[in-house]
């Protein structure tokens, strides 16, 4: 297979997931003002769990279950634009 | 400034999921058929590299952080109907499976990030770009100053559906959200200006995409 452009554009999105136990871990902007102005407290807890806070659970090491968490959420956000994309495309094109 | 469930009343996110759902349908009903061969690859790895991108927290002042949302860059790029479907992906995906962001807030959040902001930053980025006529320097100064408004005014929307929702006063909330806003819009322009002058040196053709739409 040829390399193309969007092949590099991918594996940089890999790199960069690899950065994540880099990041700030500090409250966002919302929950910043939430947390400054007293209603942080009425955020419910999510109805079901899967992958939450970017973590892949039953990974010991945080940072491994960060970026696998980042790697699975990468690789399914190609796959659903390519394929809505692919779905939307021209008539008559391959 | 993923809203999570509870931050908003229930009229406020059947409201907000109403909307989505309009802009999505509409998006989808605007760009159907007219996807060309190379916005096919360019849709994947615009979604993917967004994802990638809003895992890295920034650091801004007190103890705040702040995380690129990529809808002005998907706009500049792909223009604001591609960009809708792609921000709607992107949302969808942190709510379902990364629980960022509550399931009945998606509404609300799929508007403030996914609609608002990418309306925002490609007329602002159309408008400054077709003033300056179109030099490169014309095309990074609309493209930083479209990220940075865009932030701002989703961080005022979601304000906005806060205070509706009888969670916190406008008086309160449109300031604190907005000028908080104003300082992570800040690395919201850095990074789409990079990004857009990245694809301007290495591959300037691909920033014509959306014209084919």
């Amino acid at each position: 297979m040829k390399f193309k452009w969007w092949h590099g554009v991918l594996i940089l999105a890999l790199l960069l997931v690899i950065l994540s136990p880099l990041a700030s871990s500090s409250p966002d902007g919302l929950e910043r003002v939430a947390e400054d102005k007293g209603f942080i407290h009425v955020a419910l807890a999510p109805l079901f769990n899967i992958f939450p806070d970017y973590v892949v659970p039953g990974v010991t090491n945080e940072a491994v279950a960060t970026i696998l968490a980042g790697i699975v959420g990468t690789l399914i956000l190609f796959g659903i634009g390519y394929g809505l994309a692919k779905l939307l495309r021209t008539k008559g094109e391959a | 400034m993923h809203i999570p469930d509870g931050f908003i009343s229930t009229p406020v996110a059947v409201a907000g999921i109403a909307v989505a759902a309009g802009s999505v349908a509409y998006a989808v009903k605007a760009t159907n058929k007219k996807m060309g061969e190379r916005q096919v690859p360019m849709m994947g790895v615009l979604a993917a590299f967004i994802f990638a991108a809003q895992m890295l927290n920034f650091p801004v002042a007190g103890g705040t952080s702040g995380h690129f949302v990529g809808a002005a860059l998907a706009a500049i790029i792909l223009g604001p109907w591609s960009a809708v479907l792609i921000m709607s992906c992107v949302l969808m995906v942190q709510c379902l499976i990364f629980q960022d962001g509550g399931l009945l807030a998606l509404g609300a959040n799929i508007l403030n990030m996914g609609v608002i902001a990418v309306f925002v930053s490609y007329f602002t980025y159309k408008g400054i770009f077709a003033a300056i006529r179109g030099s490169k320097t014309g095309r990074l100064v609309a493209a930083g100053v479209g990220a940075w408004i865009s932030v701002v005014v989703s961080a005022l929307a979601c304000a906005a559906e806060l205070s509706i929702s009888r969670t916190v006063p406008w008086q309160i909330a449109i300031p604190a959200m907005g000028i908080v806003h104003m300082a992570i819009g800040v690395g919201e322009g850095l990074i789409t200006v990079a990004v857009v002058a990245l694809v301007m040196g290495t591959r300037p053709d691909l920033l014509e995409l959306q014209q084919a739409t």
